[in-house]
């Protein structure tokens, strides 16, 4: 019998709990290409960190030979124009450092540590929500409705329409998960379709108010964007804003579940933490090393042959970065199975690296922070009910779907 | 004593002494301890000050966003030393193993450190040097002073010279306001660094932002007024220029005057050490108990043609420092080579500028992504076929990958597509170094800081 190929085994879903020893095997081929037409998969840190870097690779989809048959290297299924995630400078430049103008340094240095109270908020009223019960869903009902939330706020969705909004969302983002994809029916996907059309008017409209009458907001920033990179047509708000809608809320999912997945594997830890909430900070960064919310980057091409380490990738070709298994990496991290929070040499590929690095990663580290935080400090002796947990099927966004946790009550 | 038996007594009771106590001499004071010295630590230092960070000094400082008293150096550990501070050394004693103090005593060492930098080139003329309102910036007693002075709204602020410092105190004028006119020899700014390809887009960004830029004349002459203060200043091109603030930025001199007559290969441009950090003395001999770091040092590079390089590089003087340090308590077999990729930083009118590898060694550029007309732009430096530098306006993600190709020697010019690549870039032009014998007022490699949020590793050929 012939062993199925490691790739098919990185992406088979009955390896999805613990893909890291998949990993380890991966390293040892610095450069796994299995069959003809499939990608260049490169998992070892420096290499890696080198191709995130490379200037003769490309982010755009239209630079592919050949789309792949897989779900994770085809362009976004929004329907909207390409995202700065899917593109290369000089469009990626322009849209993102005008988001950007609106999100962080230098022109918005304090948007995101200003929503620090607000976040806190947020986190309390969603744990003082869960009431009596002794079992709890962290995903369900915490780590999935909070980073949505967040995001209206950012965007500046009026608090009453935010029911509304997280009905369009929730379908949405369950449609791009390629698993449900291919498994969903034609109601499941006409919901989809129409949760959609829905979210895309009812921003336009939004777009419009705030254009008129600009608030403290990112929607009335990017609409009325006007420095030197000029301003965003209304197409890229919208695709803009939805890309910060996507992007910005598996992966906050993910980050909060595997965290407390993590810290339930690690009592010792989850105790210091409940002792000392300043550690989240260290504990968060060692997360996204050790069990970061997105697995891997397909979506890249490279628009040159690359040599690597004795391998021609040849121009057009997919190539998947995969972050979990170079934040693995024996060469670059001391002990790289351990999870150890006051690990001092960190440098880790959670975020990515280069031009794409994440873009909401000062809004995320927070939300983990202050979540974390809060669910070790108020939960009363949490206890896993199963390990491992049910995971979601998506390779790239892995996290649990699941997390049922007994506690023996709620802490004020 | 066996060299093994040497070493081990030297960790243990040895007695070292760091002359020098700025960036470089801390971080090699913090790796002597880090890496298990428990002997006697002395750091010698002119200024009276702990160690500081110089390069907000002509930033954030002088917008007034930091304060010139709060850049304090962070620390990375204890180091349990004796500080002597407010005292300057004035000579060293090779034989008898002893630095001198200008207040008459002696500090006797098995192993000393030299890192004592570079102080910034005054005004030739000492007379029109002594006018009030003539500054020089380097220290924290200058930001201080400068930072006063540009509080006082100045009618007009001149700089003489548009390297990297003059540019950014010109930036920091116009972005309090204040009217400002540089003066440089060369065509335009940044020339002797990044050459005049790149120059001419410095140019166009001074002037853009209100600066009075001069290019191609000197400054002749100070005038000051009855009461000693600075009022104008004289140009080759017979113009005068009404100022109340003169700062003078002609890069920097080498702080081994001290050691004149020491016997060390020491001179106006720094102090000769092996790619070890080893002291070379007057001739060309290496010693062994005298190590160099920092501004100061000249060391040979094996990826520059051996040649000496001298960096005024933030990151330098760290990597520098942990290299001395570790090879001054090391016997032979586990001592480390200092490869450092030199890598320096600027910001200046809204635009971060960074380059890697030696810019001034290239005859020819290339502009492998973005363009220079929206100063948005990566610039590759060829020399006989290969990579040797790269530098970036707005694009500083994009460095690494282009280090690593002048780590590799990779051929140039680039014939592969990188992305947002303009016709513009599809050919190399010659890059426009003024003529090296021509007298510059900078040193081959230039200036400004390295940011510590940003600090590289070592190079190390091969990985760990």
């Amino acid at each position: 019998m012939t062993q199925p190929s490691l790739l098919s085994r990185i992406t088979d879903y009955a390896n999805r709990a613990d893909p890291y020893p998949l990993y380890a095997e991966l390293r040892r081929t610095p450069v796994l290409h299995e069959e003809e037409g499939g990608p260049y998969v490169v998992g070892s840190y420096y290499d890696i960190l080198g191709l995130l870097h490379d200037p003769r690779v490309s982010s755009d989809a239209s630079n592919l030979t050949a789309a792949g048959d897989d779900d994770l290297s085809g362009p976004e299924a929004t329907g909207l124009p390409p995202s700065f995630i899917r593109l290369d400078p000089p469009e990626h430049d322009r849209l993102r450092r005008i988001a950007n103008s609106s999100f962080g340094p230098p022109h918005r240095p304090h948007r995101i540590d200003s929503m620090r109270e607000e976040l806190a908020g947020i986190v309390r009223e969603l744990i003082d929500g869960l009431g009596e019960t002794r079992q709890i869903d962290i995903v369900d009902e915490f780590a999935y409705p909070f980073p949505v939330t967040v995001i209206c706020r950012l965007l500046g969705v009026p608090r009453e329409d935010e029911p509304k909004f997280r009905g369009w969302v929730d379908p949405l983002v369950a449609s791009l998960d390629p698993d449900t994809r291919k498994n969903a029916d034609d109601e499941f996907q006409q919901a989809a379709q129409e949760a959609r059309m829905q979210l895309g008017m009812y921003l336009a409209g939004l777009v419009e108010q705030r254009t008129k009458e600009p608030r403290d907001d990112m929607l009335s920033d990017l609409a009325t964007s006007h420095g030197a990179d000029g301003t965003m047509s209304m197409m890229e708000v919208l695709s803009t804003a939805v890309l910060l809608l996507i992007a910005g809320h598996e992966t906050t999912v993910n980050l909060i579940t595997n965290g407390m997945l993590t810290l339930l594997r690690h009592p010792e830890v989850l105790q210091r933490l409940r002792e000392d909430p300043g550690l989240s900070v260290n504990i968060v960064e060692e997360l996204l090393r050790y069990e970061p919310p997105v697995q891997l980057v397909p979506q890249r091409t490279c628009i040159a042959d690359i040599e690597l380490r004795g391998v021609t990738i040849p121009k057009g070709s997919r190539i998947w970065l995969v972050l979990g298994a170079g934040n693995r990496d024996p060469e670059r991290f001391k002990d790289p199975d351990r999870f150890d929070p006051d690990r001092e040499d960190i440098q880790h590929l959670g975020f990515g690296s280069g031009i794409h690095s994440c873009f909401g990663a000062p809004l995320a580290r927070l939300e983990a922070q202050l979540a974390l935080a809060e669910l070790a400090r108020r939960l009363e002796n949490p206890r896993l009910v199963e390990d491992p947990p049910p995971y979601r099927r998506n390779a790239v966004l892995r996290g649990p779907r699941h997390l049922q946790v007994t506690v023996d009550g709620i802490r004020p | 004593m066996p060299a093994e038996e040497f070493h081990e007594w030297l960790r243990r009771e040895g007695r070292i002494v760091i002359v020098g106590a700025s960036l470089a001499g801390l971080r090699a004071a913090e790796t002597l301890r880090a890496e298990g010295f428990t002997g006697s630590l002395t750091l010698i230092g002119d200024e009276p000050y702990e160690p500081y960070d110089r390069p907000p000094l002509s930033k954030a400082v002088l917008l007034g966003k930091a304060s010139p008293e709060r850049t304090d150096l962070p620390r990375r550990r204890e180091i349990d030393a004796t500080w002597r501070l407010g005292v300057a050394a004035s000579g060293l004693d090779l034989a008898g193993k002893r630095v001198r103090l200008a207040d008459g005593d002696e500090v006797p060492y098995d192993r000393l450190l030299i890192a004592t930098g570079v102080r910034a080139r005054p005004w030739p003329k000492e007379d029109e040097a002594q006018l009030d309102g003539v500054f020089t910036l380097r220290t924290r007693d200058d930001g201080v002073r400068l930072h006063r002075r540009l509080n006082a709204s100045p009618r007009r602020v001149f700089v003489i010279g548009a390297g990297f410092t003059g540019s950014e105190i010109a930036s920091a004028c116009r972005d309090r306001g204040i009217a400002v006119t540089v003066a440089e020899r060369a065509d335009a700014p940044l020339v002797g660094a990044l050459g005049g390809v790149v120059g001419s887009v410095a140019a166009d960004l001074h002037r853009e932002n209100g600066v009075d830029l001069r290019t191609g004349v000197m400054v002749t002459g100070l005038e000051g007024d009855s009461s000693g203060r600075v009022r104008a200043a004289h140009l080759s091109d017979g113009s005068v220029v009404e100022t109340d603030l003169v700062i003078v930025s002609l890069g920097a001199t080498r702080n081994t005057d001290w050691l004149e007559g020491s016997g060390l290969g020491a001179g106006p441009r720094g102090i000769a050490c092996d790619a070890g950090c080893r002291a070379f003395d007057f001739r060309g001999i290496v010693t062994d108990d005298v190590y160099v770091a920092g501004d100061v040092a000249r060391s040979p590079h094996a990826l520059f043609g051996y040649q000496f390089l001298s960096l005024e590089h933030w990151g330098n003087a760290v990597a520098q420092a942990e290299v001395a340090a570790h090879n001054m308590i090391s016997a032979g077999a586990d001592r480390r080579p200092h490869l450092w990729v030199p890598a320096f930083w600027s910001s200046q009118f809204g635009v971060n500028i960074k380059s890697v590898g030696v810019p001034s060694m290239g005859d020819e550029i290339m502009i492998t992504q973005g363009s220079l007309a929206e100063r948005r732009f990566v610039g590759v430096y060829g020399c006989q076929g290969r990579v040797i530098a790269a530098v970036s306006f707005d694009n500083t993600r994009w460095l690494e990958f282009y280090q690593r190709q002048i780590e590799l020697g990779a051929p140039f010019p680039l014939e592969y597509p990188t992305v947002d690549r303009r016709p513009e870039g599809r050919k190399p032009v010659p890059a426009d170094f003024p003529d090296p014998s021509l007298p510059t007022h900078g040193p081959t490699v230039i200036l400004s800081g390295y940011s510590p949020a940003d600090r590289r590793l070592v190079f190390t050929p091969g990985r760990r």
